[in-house]
């Protein structure tokens, strides 16, 4: 509640023009990269990786190339069914594909986990395990949390030839939905485009 | 107040994802907005066209978090009367719940007859017969609707463009799951209990 009776402070002095938006936003940046040391930016090369989808298949991000790809960094199977991300990621799978997008949902959790997981929430996309050493790749992304052993809620969308053009850590707790995502595809295809005209 | 702060995401009743983090990054934290504008020609709206607060909601006939958060809109609607303006857009998980399609079909087919929130009550308040269609239909004729028509235009899906619309409406204001509310254009992350969406309608 403090946070939103500030919001109404801060929006009050916008409107007389004694704060300017950019310069919270940029405040507001800073403090949320605090929480995990540093999500790997835009511009950077996606670091590769090998992981077990099933006991006995591998996945890995090179085998992407030449397509986006959407890496979906998350804490732990088994959230809530209503409010979980990966089921409505499931959902909005036709949109993603539109941009020709392979998702890669990433955790801790292990292969049986996954895959039961898989299987209730009917998800339509790998789910790799980050299982050994344990969460190797999330700290190769500055996508882990040292202090309660999880992966973190980070997003990152990666280019056709393996550059990470958008990524996004969200506050632990709050689950970002797909709008990050679709927003950072179209942009990723409008700069394409352009690159190519 | 401390360091830390506990967020409990939108659970009424049976929480169950509890999760610890720094007050830092709460306090700076904003909030998706809504994507998609509220517009009386489409949207089904209960109070004032141009009141004051708007709340909206994304919504699952068959969800039991959406069942458990319907009370609690009747109170916040039943605390602020005509200042508020309820707003209620279809957002159904269909490969977690396998009725929820047909039940936003049946309110959007009473409301081509004029009586959606009606049906949307009454579907809220009977959650568990959602499978049997013949109860909507029963009280589809209870409300004195055209009964033939009603059905046929379910069977038909002539209303699932619109929910489809309204879903990926959601997705691009940043739905996250169900339900999803927005008090006065800002999704609401704290708890979908009156207190909560009051508070945040006026402070917002």
């Amino acid at each position: 509640m403090i946070q939103l009776a500030k919001r109404r402070r801060i929006r009050k002095l916008e409107s007389k023009g004694a704060v300017r938006r950019t310069s919270k936003r940029s405040s507001k940046t800073k403090k949320i990269a605090k929480t995990v040391d540093s999500v790997l930016g835009p511009g950077k090369l996606a670091p590769n990786f090998s992981l077990n989808s099933t006991p006995d298949q591998k996945v890995s991000l090179n085998d992407f190339r030449g397509q986006p790809v959407i890496l979906a960094f998350y804490p732990a199977d088994w959230s809530p069914v209503c409010t979980d991300q990966l089921s409505l990621y499931a959902m909005v799978m036709p949109e993603f594909k539109k941009f020709n997008a392979e998702l890669l949902a990433i955790s801790v959790d292990n292969i049986w986990s996954h895959l039961a997981f898989v299987k209730d929430r009917k998800l339509n996309f790998p789910v790799l395990a980050d299982f050994e050493p344990k969460g190797g790749v999330s700290r190769k992304y500055g996508a882990y949390k040292e202090r309660i052993g999880e992966s973190a809620r980070a997003l990152f969308v990666i280019d056709d030839k393996g550059v990470i053009r958008w990524s996004h850590l969200s506050p632990d707790g709050i689950n970002p939905g797909a709008d990050g995502i679709l927003s950072a595809l179209e942009n990723l295809n409008k700069a394409q485009a352009t690159e190519k005209s | 107040m401390s360091g830390t702060t506990t967020v409990a995401r939108k659970r009424t009743t049976g929480k169950t994802l509890l999760e610890t983090t720094s007050k830092e990054t709460a306090g700076e934290y904003e909030a998706p907005r809504l994507a998609v504008p509220v517009t009386p020609e489409r949207d089904h709206i209960e109070g004032p066209v141009k009141a004051a607060l708007t709340l909206v909601e994304y919504g699952d006939y068959q969800c039991p978090y959406c069942g458990a958060a319907y009370p609690e809109v009747k109170k916040v609607q039943k605390e602020l009367g005509s200042e508020l303006r309820f707003v209620f857009r279809n957002f159904p998980l269909t490969n977690i719940h396998e009725y929820a399609m047909n039940a936003a079909e049946t309110a959007e087919a009473a409301s081509a007859q004029g009586k959606f929130w009606p049906m949307h009550d009454f579907l809220y308040e009977h959650q568990p017969t959602l499978g049997n269609t013949s109860v909507a239909l029963g009280y589809a004729r209870t409300l004195g609707l055209d009964g033939q028509k009603f059905e046929r235009e379910i069977a038909q899906h002539l209303y699932q463009k619109r929910i489809k619309d309204d879903f990926m409406g959601g997705v691009r204001s940043g739905v996250n799951g169900t339900p999803t509310f927005y008090v006065n254009g800002i999704r609401h992350d704290e708890d979908a209990v009156a207190r909560a969406l009051i508070e945040g309608l006026k402070q917002t």
